[in-house]
């Protein structure tokens, strides 16, 4: 059997009927993160011997006839931001280099309970941070696509893994477009969920009131069964939301048939690569085809998106980054004197330049004098995205966009340029500021041949209609069935 | 010189003695070895979030309302954001825009009269850990026991003109915490804590003068001295046409002074912000009319009460309300014994007395209202006299004594039998035809000494009524 | 709104953190630039909005106050960078 032709939801089934074993199916992943990561770098850590132990675990279940979940025995990887109890959890920074938090997030228990085998932990852009990988302390992930180009971030290695085959699916975490950004330019599908549906207890915080952890996949079905795996309500986090489990059970019937979608008009201005602006619209066309209802109208506040995030983000972060100060966990600098010095010392050398960056402009937003201009104008600014949503969905089942401006760009191109990088995320921002699902799936290439992605944004909760609607595209569509090839063969 | 006033205001800190601590299901307990008391959210590890404790917000409605304080309906927390060891985050979850108590008022009295202190507003927050210094390294030891132990800090309006009021206010708010329930304001163990700050103005001024704020005091006799101490130091300033600096002092027990701390620590900028991970807490009419139904009797209503209904007088309704322990103690044994005024006598007689002699405080307390309403009845009854009584309450004080059997035991019993009266006064007028003669002669005093000689040969335990009666008719029949 | 030196030695001193010259410039240059394009906001009327700090206006989720038994210690001070009599041990602070 060809595994990399294989969705998760496909291997899980093989493993079920026992014509394809845990063990061996791991170790397949295991073989193509060794011929590949030397290469894409996607892993900052590999557990072979801990995922063949659950492996055996979890066939010897199987074995006995248990009742398992689809997705048992499946292998997944897990980005380095997600907290692994007793082993390395790194958020990409040298800060929390040899951290090895005691506790697992709720997430990965879900997962494991599920009867996941945990592969390892994947590269990311430090504490979640930058939208190419390349602020990541273990260096950058290449995009398997062509690895002289990122492959997105901050879930960039989650991404990267599913795409160069190194992993079935993966999880990642969502700030300001790091789940989607990645899938656009990787050609695999995830979704952001809404705010509060997955716990966040022992996800690392970046910016608390934006982040959620969501699944990446091969396509959008092994996307909805992932979430549906790990959301649900926790008591350990008090934001998330005590609701029913989300029923995904109507969003396979292939059809987009009545449903009202909407494309901003004012998404499709300056800055939108023709190629990628062609595949989007391309896009609509198939769901028209398909039976969906497709209107243009106005999206206001887009161009104070941005902004508002960086503030908001910003500032929760710069509180959020305050307890890494070398006393408790982490890194501390040798060449500290006194307690002050202690603090600075370890935070200037265990973090890199973006993180301490935001810090900074997270620190100003908040401090005596700019609080009203800048974090309490921001908040307003979020309520009038909010607004906006909010009477976009009275008209519309969901927004149809880009997911990110452009496909791939060079690794080392917008590194050097911050605003540059932020103008990336103008299309997945608003919809964390909102607090609102969204969906990336591929929807076509560029002339050279890297993936595009596009957007879906819906109404709080509405994760079943905007898989429906994604489930229906891919059915139509084999955008995500290419592979890519670039990685193959070793370092080019 | 000029005449000047004194302004002072509080916050004063108070740990809840909820069983849990704020955010996260560790002991509140004080002590313990250290970092025991500890778990991944309260040490401020990664990934970890606050989980609010329902409690902490009951109580602080509690003091609210205790305090005619209004009651926010629509609460937040914020982070409150320094960097210093003993705080494991990084940042204080606490309540800036929108605390839970807002407008309340206290009324105290010192020999200056009564007058109301203010308070400004009540926020629900969490402690920090504790540093030691460890003299053999000379570092720093960190222990985080106490980080996330509930606390309220209530805030005065700056209504204070004299140390006698600080104080007076901090003793009528212990004394009210207390019946409440909500903490022991053990100011040795940190549980009470206060900052006060002190500014003065030439009198009759409305302008407020600089103030400056010491932090962190825990007995009040060290809060009245430094609030006299700041006083006369700013007075003096401002005669030598010198200015008061606004800022942080320190003060210093040992030398009975305050000093300036260095100006950085002064520097703060909190940039506070909407705590994200906690949701806001609604607080509805049913759930404040729950608290309020459930509310404790106040010192001030009790002492009143007392008054009213069991005639005390007003010293002695304010002495046994003063602590929590003595009003139960009062309130039980009265249910009993339906005899107020002797119960009232014995804790304001012999109990205080013992307790000063021991020097037990009112919480360490250990008599039942059972026993001690069975001794008020065995001296009512006649069964005991009130000498002996005494003794028997000593004993139950100190070795936990039960009054009927130790009176049994010690053979304290009175006489019933007034035959051996009889028998024992013969004997008296027989020995002492002196004194017999004095009393016919007209000498009263006499028949005091033949009283005196018959208890005495009694070993007391004769009811004195008896003994005056049987005694008069014998003298009589001479 | 610009940042002048001033400010980004303030910045630093809030955040804890210690830049060398060439650090401070760039993020001088880079903090300015971001900010130019933040300012935007400030066209963005504004008036009677009141600030979302959080998506949702849900209220009111509470734990009940049990004390439950607390970690290893070895567990927390597992991580410790140095530790000393089961305590977190750092430089002497001022008191």
């Amino acid at each position: 059997m060809d595994l990399s032709t294989m969705t998760a939801l496909e291997i899980g089934k093989e493993i079920k009927q026992r014509r394809l074993s845990s063990v061996e199916v791991t170790k397949n992943f295991i073989e193509n993160i060794k011929n590949n990561d030397k290469t894409i770098n996607a892993y900052t850590l590999v557990l072979e011997e801990n995922a063949l132990k659950q492996a055996e675990q979890i066939q010897k279940k199987i074995d006995n006839s248990e009742d398992l979940p689809p997705l048992a025995g499946v292998p997944a990887a897990v980005k380095d931001n997600i907290c692994t109890k007793d082993i390395l959890t790194c958020c990409g920074s040298k800060m929390l280099s040899n951290f090895k938090p005691p506790y697992s997030a709720s997430a990965v228990e879900r997962l494991e309970q599920a009867g996941a085998v945990i592969l390892g932990k994947l590269n990311m852009d430090e504490f979640a941070m930058g939208g190419s990988t390349e602020t990541s302390y273990f260096g950058p992930t290449k995009n398997p696509w062509d690895t002289q180009k990122v492959p997105g971030g901050s879930s960039g290695g989650s991404a990267a893994a599913v795409a160069a085959d190194e992993a079935p699916y993966s999880l990642g975490s969502d700030t300001g477009g790091s789940i989607r950004q990645p899938c656009s330019f990787c050609g695999v599908s995830g979704i952001k969920p809404t705010y509060g549906s997955v716990s966040r207890y022992g996800l690392v915080a970046f910016a608390s009131s934006l982040d959620q952890i969501g699944p990446i996949g091969r396509d959008i079905k092994d996307c909805a069964e992932i979430l549906s795996v790990i959301s649900g309500h926790d008591f350990r986090d008090f934001t998330s939301v005590n609701r029913p489990a989300i029923d995904f059970s109507s969003s396979f019937d292939g059809s987009a048939k009545s449903l009202k979608i909407g494309i901003p008009k004012n998404y499709f201005s300056a800055g939108l690569d023709k190629d990628v602006e062609k595949a989007v619209l391309e896009a609509a066309e198939v769901f028209k085809k398909i039976g969906a209802q497709i209107y243009e109208f106005e999206l206001p506040t887009v161009e104070y998106a941005i902004p508002a995030y960086y503030i908001i983000a910003c500032a929760e972060a710069s509180s959020n980054l305050s307890r890494y100060d070398g006393v408790k966990y982490g890194y501390r600098s040798k060449n500290a004197e006194n307690i002050l010095d202690l603090f600075c010392s370890s935070r200037s050398e265990g973090f890199g330049m973006e993180v301490k960056r935001r810090i900074m402009l997270g620190s100003f937003v908040l401090s005596s004098g700019y609080y009203d201009a800048y974090y309490k104008k921001g908040l307003q600014a979020r309520a009038l995205i909010k607004k906006g949503f909010d009477e976009a969905f009275e008209k519309y089942d969901m927004i149809l966009s880009p997911t990110a401006p452009t496909v791939a760009f060079k690794i080392g191109e917008n590194i050097s340029d911050p605003l540059k990088m932020y103008l990336g995320d103008i299309y997945t921002v608003s919809v964390n500021l909102a607090g609102i699902p969204a969906v990336s799936v591929p929807c076509g290439f560029d002339k050279e041949g890297m993936p595009i992605g596009l957007q879906l944004i819906g109404k709080a909760f509405s994760e079943p209609v905007l898989v429906k609607a994604a489930y229906a595209f891919q059915l139509n569509t084999d955008f995500h069935k290419k592979k890519a090839q670039a990685f193959k063969g070793g370092e080019q | 010189m000029m005449n000047y006033e004194t302004v002072c205001g509080l916050e004063v800190h108070v740990e809840l003695s909820t069983k849990s601590k704020i955010f996260c299901g560790c002991t509140t307990e004080f002590g313990g070895e250290p970092n025991t008391h500890v778990c991944p959210v309260c040490s401020g590890m990664p990934g970890t979030l606050p989980m609010l404790n329902k409690s902490v917000v009951d109580y602080a409605i509690r003091v609210g309302l205790a305090l005619n304080c209004d009651i926010t309906r629509y609460n937040k927390f914020d982070r409150k954001n320094y960097f210093y060891p003993d705080l494991p985050k990084a940042y204080q979850i606490s309540q800036l825009y929108l605390p839970i108590c807002r407008d309340g008022k206290v009324e105290i009295e010192t020999e200056a009269g009564k007058k109301y202190i203010g308070i400004h507003e009540i926020h629900m927050e969490e402690d920090a850990g504790k540093l030691v210094h460890d003299p053999w390294d000379d570092c720093t030891l960190i222990d985080y026991n106490r980080c996330g132990v509930p606390l309220l800090e209530i805030v005065s309006e700056p209504d204070f003109s004299s140390a006698d009021e600080v104080i007076a206010y901090l003793e009528k708010l212990r004394d009210i915490l207390i019946y409440l329930g909500v903490s022991d304001c053990k100011m040795q163990e940190g549980s009470m804590r206060a900052d006060v700050n002190v500014s003065v103005k030439p009198f009759g001024s409305k302008e407020l003068g600089t103030r400056t704020e010491m932090k962190n005091m825990n007995s009040f006799k060290a809060i009245h001295r430094a609030v006299n101490f700041e006083t006369k130091r700013q007075i003096e300033l401002l005669e030598e046409g010198k200015r008061v600096i606004q800022e942080t002092r320190r003060w210093d027990e040992n030398k009975d002074a305050s000093f300036a701390m260095r100006s950085k620590e002064n520097a703060q900028d909190y940039r506070y912000f909407p705590e994200p991970d906690l949701l806001p807490v609604e607080i509805s009419d049913s759930w404040i009319r729950q608290i309020k139904e459930n509310m404790p009797e106040l010192p001030e209503a009790k002492r009143k009460r007392y008054v009213e209904e069991f005639s005390l007088s007003e010293y002695d309704a304010s002495v046994i309300t003063s602590a929590k322990e003595l009003a139960f103690l009062f309130e039980q044994t009265t249910a009993i014994c339906s005899k107020p005024k002797e119960v009232c006598n014995l804790i304001m007689g012999e109990l205080m007395r013992l307790m000063s002699e021991t020097s037990t405080l009112p919480e360490d307390l250990d008599i039942s209202a059972e026993d001690t309403a069975k001794l008020i009845e065995l001296v009512c009854d006649g069964k005991i006299n009130r000498n002996t009584s005494k003794e028997v309450f000593e004993a139950m004080f100190k070795q936990k004594a039960k009054p009927e059997e130790y009176v049994k035991q010690k053979g304290l019993l009175m006489l019933d039998d007034d035959s051996l009266v009889e028998e024992t006064i013969d004997k008296v007028i027989n020995e002492n035809p002196k004194s017999v003669e004095d009393y016919l002669g007209g000498k009263q005093k006499a028949f005091g000494f033949l009283v005196g000689q018959t208890m005495k040969a009694l070993k007391g335990k004769a009811n004195p009524q008896s003994v005056n009666r049987i005694l008069k008719e014998k003298l009589e029949k001479l | 709104m610009k940042i002048d030196t001033e400010l980004i030695s303030y910045l630093e001193e809030l955040s804890r953190l210690k830049l060398s010259e060439d650090e401070k410039n760039k993020a001088q240059s880079d903090l300015n630039r971001i900010l130019d394009y933040i300012d935007k906001l400030a066209e963005l009327d504004t008036a009677d909005i009141e600030p979302l700090s959080h998506p949702f206006e849900f209220t009111n989720n509470f734990r009940e106050d049990e004390a439950k038994p607390s970690a290893d210690r070895e567990l927390i001070l597992k991580n410790a960078p140095e530790k000393k009599d089961g305590c977190f041990k750092v430089p002497k602070t001022v008191e």
